[in-house]
């Protein structure tokens, strides 16, 4: 199978969101690079942090620090590419999740995010 | 290094074969404890594990998973008793006798053991916090109307006094020093932080000592203090600090004092392939350069990753200041930092108002230390200025002064 049959298979990014579904995050702009905040939680959604990092770039992951029940989204420190947890020091990379010190030793869940029309939506 | 054993059932044990499997170490790992359990988050202990929604239940730090995962063999309820260097034998005593195990790598991880009131070991309802068993059995005098007397208000007798009187219990302290704490946050500080025992209705007798613990029948009744003052209890705490678990390493030629002295890689001095990790080990931490010993929980996790690092031949991971975090009558104070490296020279809030900030700065004018209480995002901005230096007062300007 070829590169274009599979994108033709799974559909374009975009059409990708619509058939999964997407949750609208934010309006671009009400994040400032550096900054975090948290979509709540929404039936069978789960909390998200959504990060911007210093280049403006958005990621998304699990709102919640796997190491111990703490928002990162709300109340964390975000470093580059990093965010720590303020309980523990607990420290994720945004864009794979990956644990990257402890007491943090499994990853956190990881959400694609995609932008449109001035608005930020996590993919789910 | 084809087999290194890890020594205790610390957190700087678990945090060590984490660490080491992380880094790619795909040798044996043995982790010797002499404890019953796997090991388990020792925090709670004087926490969450004494509250009446607790079933008693330790928090796992290594699970059975975790054991199949890492692929380590854990010798549970084994003493180590002994250690010949030249020879790379570690003695150790279980059930069923003793018996050796030789190594090429080695993780001293034993922890330290809890100051206890001399005299009193075998006088019933007199307990120290360390482990799982001292939990539990404090755990088990709680109730509506005891009385419960604590010796000690540092981190383990305040946080129990605050887990009892939420239960109902009539607390006293009782503290050598005449502001709790004084030591390590400085008077002023330790005053406000100290201040919210007798705001929850907990009595501190500070700058007293114990001189006896009257017992009837080999049961703990009262404790009578240096100034005759006698304090009825059913219940004894005893948190006056703790000392490094090196009884094991008497004759083996490690050097120890205070805890056994590492170099900057957590190497012992003098012993390649001997490390030390956690609350046992003393060492120059890279952002001191002098030697300290540390106990604390971060610190544990932060030193694992340095003796992994060398283990495999890396480069030493950075190094984070030291971090701690009690948690007391629903407030959550932390402490970044070395605060006894300096004075406090702006203190902000309060503890009962959940917004106390205290900035020290060293002779030099730089930030060296912080408590915040219940903030933090505050909290971890101050870490950000004492790693790099900034000057006590910019910070105080830019992160403390009210906007209005």
């Amino acid at each position: 199978m070829t590169n274009s049959d599979d994108i033709a298979e799974k559909g374009t990014p975009m059409e990708t969101a619509q058939t999964i579904g997407r949750r609208f995050a934010c309006n671009e702009g009400d994040l400032a690079p550096g900054e975090s905040m948290t979509v709540p939680a929404d039936g069978e959604d789960i909390a998200v942090a959504l990060y911007r990092n210093d280049d403006g770039e958005y990621f998304a992951t699990a709102d919640t620090c796997t190491h111990e029940d703490w928002s990162l989204g709300e109340d964390s420190d975000l470093e580059g590419n990093e965010v720590v947890c303020p309980l523990h020091m607990a420290r994720f990379d945004i864009r794979s999740g990956e644990a990257l010190c402890f007491p943090a030793t499994i990853a956190l869940q990881t959400f694609d995010v995609v932008c449109e029309d001035g608005k930020v939506y996590v993919l789910r | 290094m084809n087999r290194i054993v890890v020594v205790g059932g610390s957190t700087g044990a678990v945090r060590s074969v984490q660490a080491l499997r992380r880094a790619g170490y795909d040798g044996e790992l043995v982790l010797v404890s002499d404890e019953a359990h796997l090991p388990y988050d020792r925090p709670p202990l004087s926490k969450d594990l004494l509250a009446p929604e607790s079933d008693g239940s330790p928090v796992p730090l290594l699970t059975a998973e975790d054991v199949e995962r890492l692929d380590l063999d854990v010798r549970l309820g084994t003493r180590a008793v002994g250690l010949e260097p030249a020879n790379r034998t570690l003695h150790v005593v279980d059930d069923e006798g003793p018996s050796a195990i030789v190594y090429d790598g080695l993780v001293v991880a034993t922890g330290v053991q809890p100051r206890r009131l001399p005299g009193t070991d075998h006088i019933d309802g007199v307990h120290v916090i360390r482990t799982l068993e001292d939990a539990r059995a404090v755990r088990d005098r709680l109730g509506e109307g005891r009385r419960a007397v604590v010796v000690g208000a540092g981190f383990i007798g305040a946080e129990f006094a605050s887990v009892a009187r939420a239960r109902g219990v009539e607390v006293t302290l009782v503290e050598a020093q005449e502001v709790p704490l004084a030591h390590v946050l400085g008077r002023e500080v330790a005053a406000e932080v100290a201040s919210v025992h007798e705001a929850q209705g907990a009595r501190l007798m500070a700058g007293r000592s114990v001189a006896e613990v009257v017992t009837d029948q080999g049961q703990v009744r009262a404790v009578r203090l240096d100034d005759g003052t006698e304090l009825p209890a059913d219940l004894v705490v005893v948190g006056i600090g703790a000392t490094p678990a090196t009884d094991w390493l008497v004759g083996s030629g490690l050097p120890v004092d205070d805890g056994v002295e590492c170099d900057v890689d957590l190497q012992v001095v003098g012993h390649p392939g001997i490390y030390a990790v956690g609350d046992v080990a003393r060492w120059p931490h890279p952002a001191y350069g002098r030697p300290l010993r540390i106990e604390h929980w971060t610190n544990a996790g932060d030193q694992a990753e340095v003796v992994a690092a060398h283990v495999v031949g890396r480069d030493r991971p950075n190094v984070p200041l030291p971090y701690v975090w009690s948690d007391q009558y629903g407030h959550r104070i932390q402490i970044v930092g070395r605060p006894a490296d300096g004075v406090a020279v702006a203190v902000h809030g309060s503890v009962a108002g959940g917004d106390l900030a205290a900035l020290y700065a060293g002779p030099d004018g730089r930030l060296v230390g912080a408590v915040v209480v219940d903030d933090p995002r505050l909290l971890m901005r101050l870490r950000k200025a004492a790693t790099a230096g900034t000057p006590a007062g910019e910070v105080e300007r830019a992160l403390l002064t009210p906007a209005s």
